[in-house]
Order: C-alpha cells, then sequence, then structure tokens
C-alpha cells in the first residue's frame, strides 16, 4: 500500500502532471457544462438521487449514460440498455489501439486503469502533447495529470447537478436538455449523404418500430441504419480491399474540403472528437 | 425506475464494464491485434444509428404516439438548437439555445 502511496506521490509531484492540468484547462468548462447536464437529466427521468450518484461515480461516460436514461426509465431489458451503450462508446476502442502504442509495456491492472478513465479530451491533449507514438517516462504522470483534472471537472458539477436538479419540479421538463445534448453529438457525426440517410432510417425506424415490446425499437433502427449505411458506400464506391485510415476531426470545426474528398472516397473514415467522457 | 432499484443497479454495474472494456479494448491482450476495417466503417454508423434511436422518439413522440400537433415545445427547440449547430458548430450553444426556446415555451405557455 505504501508503496501506491509513494508511486502517486510521485506521479502528482511531477511536473508534467502540472503541464497537462494546464494543458485540460481550457476544455474543462465544456466538460463541467456536460456533467452538470447529465446529472439534471439522470434525476428528472425519475432515478433516485442515490442511484444518480452511484450511476455518475461508477459509469462515467457522458453520451452513454444520457441514451440510456430512457431507456433504464421504462425498464428496457439489460441487454438492449447495454447494446445501446457500447455502440454509443464504440469510438473509445479505436482510442484504444492508439493508446496501445504509448502504454502496452504496462501490467494489464494499469492498462485497464488507463482505459477507464480515458476521455476524449483526454485523448486529444496527450495526442498533441506526445504525437510520436512510442513509450516514454513523462507519459504517465501527464496522462494521470490529464485523467485527474477530467476526472474532477466531469464529477463535481455532475453531483452538483444530480443534488440540484432534485429541488426542481420534474414538470419544468429540465431533463429535455440532455435530449439536446444527444442531439448535438449526434449532428456532429453527420458528414455526408450516408450519415444523413442512416439517420433518417434511424429516427423513421425508432418511431415506427415503438409498439415493439421491450424497446426492441432500438434494434431494429440501429440494425436498420448500419445495414444501410453499409450498402450506400458499397454502392457509391466500388471498394477494392481499401483499408480507410482513421481522421479525427476536432470538435467545433469543419471537415476540411480535401478530407472531406478523401471521405467520399473511401479512403478515410471521420472520428468526431466530443467534449465529455 | 421505482421499484426495480436492483435492476437499475446490475445494469450501472455493467455499463461500468463497458466503459473498462471499450477503452481499453485493444490495451487488454498482451499482444498487438490489428485493427479490423469492419470496426473502422461500423464505427461510421453505429454510434449514430443508437444515438438516433434514442432521440428520435424522444422528440417526436408522446405517450407511445407520434405527436399530433405542433404546438409541442421539443419542436421548434430542436429545429433552433439544429440550427444553430450547422452555424456556430458548438455542442454546448445547440444545448443553450435549445433549452432558452423550450423552457419558456413549456413552462410559461403549457405546450
Amino acid at each position: 500500500m505504501s508503496t501506491l502511496a509513494q508511486k502517486v506521490s510521485r506521479t502528482v509531484r511531477d511536473p508534467h502532471f502540472r503541464l497537462a492540468a494546464v494543458d485540460m484547462a481550457g476544455t474543462s468548462l465544456g466538460i463541467a457544462a456536460w456533467g452538470l447536464v447529465t446529472g439534471v437529466a439522470m434525476v428528472k427521468s425519475g432515478m433516485s438521487v442515490s442511484l444518480a450518484l452511484f450511476m455518475s461515480l461508477v459509469v462515467y461516460a457522458g453520451s452513454a449514460q444520457l441514451a440510456v436514461i430512457p431507456l433504464l426509465t421504462v425498464g428496457a431489458p439489460l441487454w438492449v440498455i447495454w447494446l445501446t451503450a457500447s455502440c454509443v462508446n464504440l469510438r473509445f476502442v479505436i482510442f484504444s489501439s492508439m493508446w496501445r502504442s504509448y502504454f502496452a509495456h504496462r501490467p494489464l491492472r494499469e492498462r485497464l486503469a488507463i482505459g477507464y478513465f480515458s476521455g476524449d479530451v483526454i485523448y486529444v491533449a496527450f495526442m498533441k502533447r506526445f504525437p510520436e507514438p512510442r513509450p516514454q517516462p513523462e507519459q504517465m504522470p501527464y496522462f494521470w495529470g490529464a485523467a485527474t483534472t477530467n476526472w474532477i471537472a466531469w464529477q463535481v458539477p455532475s453531483i452538483a447537478g444530480i443534488l440540484l436538479a432534485n429541488a426542481v419540479p420534474l414538470s419544468w421538463g429540465l431533463g429535455f436538455a440532455g435530449v439536446l445534448a444527444l442531439l448535438g453529438v449526434l449532428l456532429s457525426l453527420l458528414f455526408d449523404r450516408a450519415t444523413w440517410l442512416a439517420t433518417g432510417v434511424a429516427a423513421t425506424a425508432a418511431v415506427a418500430a415503438f409498439a415493439l415490446p421491450l424497446k426492441l425499437n432500438i434494434l431494429v433502427a440501429i440494425a436498420a441504419a448500419v445495414a444501410v449505411g453499409l450498402m450506400i458506400e458499397a454502392v457509391d464506391r466500388r471498394r477494392k480491399n481499401r483499408h480507410p485510415e482513421m481522421l479525427l476531426v476536432p470538435a467545433n470545426s469543419v471537415m476540411p474540403p480535401e478530407e472531406r474528398q478523401h471521405m467520399k472516397d473511401g479512403d478515410v473514415v471521420p472520428l468526431r472528437e466530443e467534449r465529455h467522457p | 425506475m421505482n421499484g426495480h432499484w436492483i435492476e437499475t443497479t446490475i445494469a450501472i454495474l455493467g455499463l461500468a464494464i463497458i466503459t473498462v472494456v471499450s477503452r481499453a479494448f485493444f490495451m487488454i491482450p498482451e499482444r498487438e491485434l490489428p485493427l479490423p476495417d469492419w470496426l473502422k466503417r461500423g464505427l461510421k454508423y453505429a454510434p449514430l444509428a443508437a444515438l438516433t434511436a434514442v432521440i428520435a422518439p424522444e422528440i417526436l413522440m408522446t405517450q407511445g404516439e407520434l405527436l399530433d400537433t405542433f404546438k409541442d415545445a421539443r419542436l421548434p427547440a430542436v429545429l433552433l438548437a439544429s440550427a444553430y449547430y450547422f452555424w456556430k458548430r458548438g455542442i454546448l450553444g445547440t444545448i443553450v439555445v435549445g433549452m432558452v426556446v423550450y423552457l419558456p415555451l413549456h413552462i410559461g405557455w403549457g405546450w
């Protein structure tokens, strides 16, 4: 235990720990607002304060939390809830392959901890600081500095939102802020005709199949939209064993025209940065 | 949600595992795995499909029925919030604009 304490104190005193906190300061405000909205939305969906606190502290994933709130409210089956969250979290699977080149040599328990605490914003700050994908000793204190900043910037407003929302009447409809937050993320993922069409199909299917039991309309909508998206791609471009590259598009920006062309040609798959865990 | 708090707790614990597994996914195996192309392509559609599936009924339906009136605060809120997004590309402002339209209509007019 003392070795862990020593490790923590050495990490915290490292100048890179503070450097990361400074790098993260700019985006912390956005994260805080997201945390607040998520906290409010959880309680306004009818979740008890204790469960909402538990969810915020344990799940620690902004858009996944917001997405499953309506499903939890109506008592959807666990696998539908988990499938929905997994789809929303898919971008992290891509990020994890980038993290690997920096942290593959660390023990498994540390790698899992790094995974749990790594959000979009940390990823962006880290890649800016260490563009070369090879391990360096200062990366650990830097990562934990960024992760700590992100965790505080998220959890404090989220908990505040949970406690404050409890004092506001349900009839005000503050939970709608959560829907608007997801709307913003969704719009940022619409890059081209295929993504717009897939969204239209998903919306139609989700509403049309709403009467299905067990919230299966979610599943129908996901399956239909993915199928339509892949079909459009297959028709649009005759792919000949192309291996698309990943392109990280910064939040709050439009994709540059030449990258847009690469995307249309199927050479890159855009991945939008999101300013929340 | 009242009553089935045990199920909710199980759901939350599962969600925590999903957080760890998705964010650590390619760091978990000892040997490096190549990033499969289906994942890159699926990435383009699966998240937006899941988000749309969740929010479309939240915006367009009421008591399990499609809205039969335009006098619903959610519609102007979503339209103006979307317009703001495509103008400024900021998600935070999108939430703020949406709520600024929604709250007066909903609380004041009862839409």
